[in-house]
């Protein structure tokens, strides 16, 4: 039997579609899971996809994080259940604390989409060890809330535990502090980032690269292998 | 019924693009003398039943855990009439 990976929608999410699919191009069963559901559907990792959950309306990912299907995620997560959070999901992870910081408006206030330069600097998190470190990747990036932010004592702690998992390369497109486009938790199983990797998981479309795809396959391995 | 404000504020070290780029549309619009320009959110609650303390802190509970990211922004209080 393969393994089962969940993929959110909010009122708002939009990039679903695109994470379920990549899920089954990397040879998983992808279920949906909709956010006023506390069942998990016996999934055996999580995806909180990009978009703009509740509309963004107080802070990006403020709503969703109390909604009824996050309950069974935060306690899952902090039981060890894989999760990744992209985009609005990264800021939806950093609302409910499952990973530290907070993100902001992007520093210049402009919307932005472009194809972005990463460095895997994590190679050994439940999503990216069918990346090595230091291997760069190009996935697209899309956000207008994509600043990371923390004090210092905490960016201190994230670097010196390995924990920033992507930095940007070449340009940091909203003002992240030190270059920082993903991070995880201390276990390794929560994972957050701006940049889409599911958007470049097929040739015909996103970069026209299937970078992101190891996000995918890295874990499918992990939960086939466990 | 009586009016609960929640303000929120970035915390002062966290760069406020949003200020910036309004403190600099001043000049240009012929408003001279304003150093710097931060902006905030402000949350106008209409409160069912008396303000008293019991009331008051589950506002501040609400601010604390929804209204605001304390990660990143600071918060008051206060009651209005």
């Amino acid at each position: 039997m393969t393994a089962r990976i969940g993929v959110v929608t909010f009122p708002g999410t939009l990039d679903d579609q695109d994470a379920l699919r990549a899920a089954r191009l990397a040879g998983a069963e992808p279920v949906s899971l909709w956010h006023r559901d506390k069942d998990l559907k016996q999934v055996d990792a999580v995806v909180l996809a990009g978009g703009f959950s509740y509309g963004d309306y107080l802070r990006a990912g403020a709503i969703s994080r109390f909604s009824p299907v996050m309950e069974t995620i935060i306690e899952q997560a902090k039981a060890g259940m894989p999760v990744l959070g992209i985009c609005n999901g990264f800021q939806i992870l950093t609302e409910a604390h499952l990973l530290p910081g907070a993100m902001l408006r992007n520093n210049h206030l402009h919307f932005i989409c472009r194809d972005q330069k990463l460095r895997v600097e994590n190679a050994e998190t439940a999503w990216t060890s069918d990346y090595t470190e230091g291997q760069e990747i190009e996935v697209p990036l899309k956000n207008m809330d994509g600043r990371y932010v923390a004090d210092e004592r905490v960016l201190d702690e994230l670097e010196a535990e390995g924990r920033v998992a992507f930095r940007y390369l070449d340009v940091n497109p909203n003002g992240s502090l030190r270059d920082i486009a993903g991070i995880t938790n201390a276990a390794g199983n929560v994972v957050g980032l701006m940049p889409h990797p599911e958007h470049a998981v097929e040739p015909l479309v996103g970069t026209g690269k299937t970078d992101g795809l190891g996000f995918f396959t890295s874990i499918l391995k992990k939960l086939v292998n466990a | 019924m009586a009016r609960v404000v929640v303000d929120v504020m970035l915390k002062p070290e966290i760069l406020d693009p949003q200020g910036q780029a309004v403190q600099r549309a001043l000049p240009r619009l012929g408003f001279a003398g304003i150093a710097d320009v931060r902006q905030g959110k402000r949350f106008e609650l209409e409160v069912e039943g008396p303000v008293d303390d019991a009331a008051l802190a589950r506002i501040h509970e609400m601010a604390e855990t929804f209204l605001a990211n304390t990660v990143i922004e600071d918060f008051i209080v206060k009651v209005e009439s």
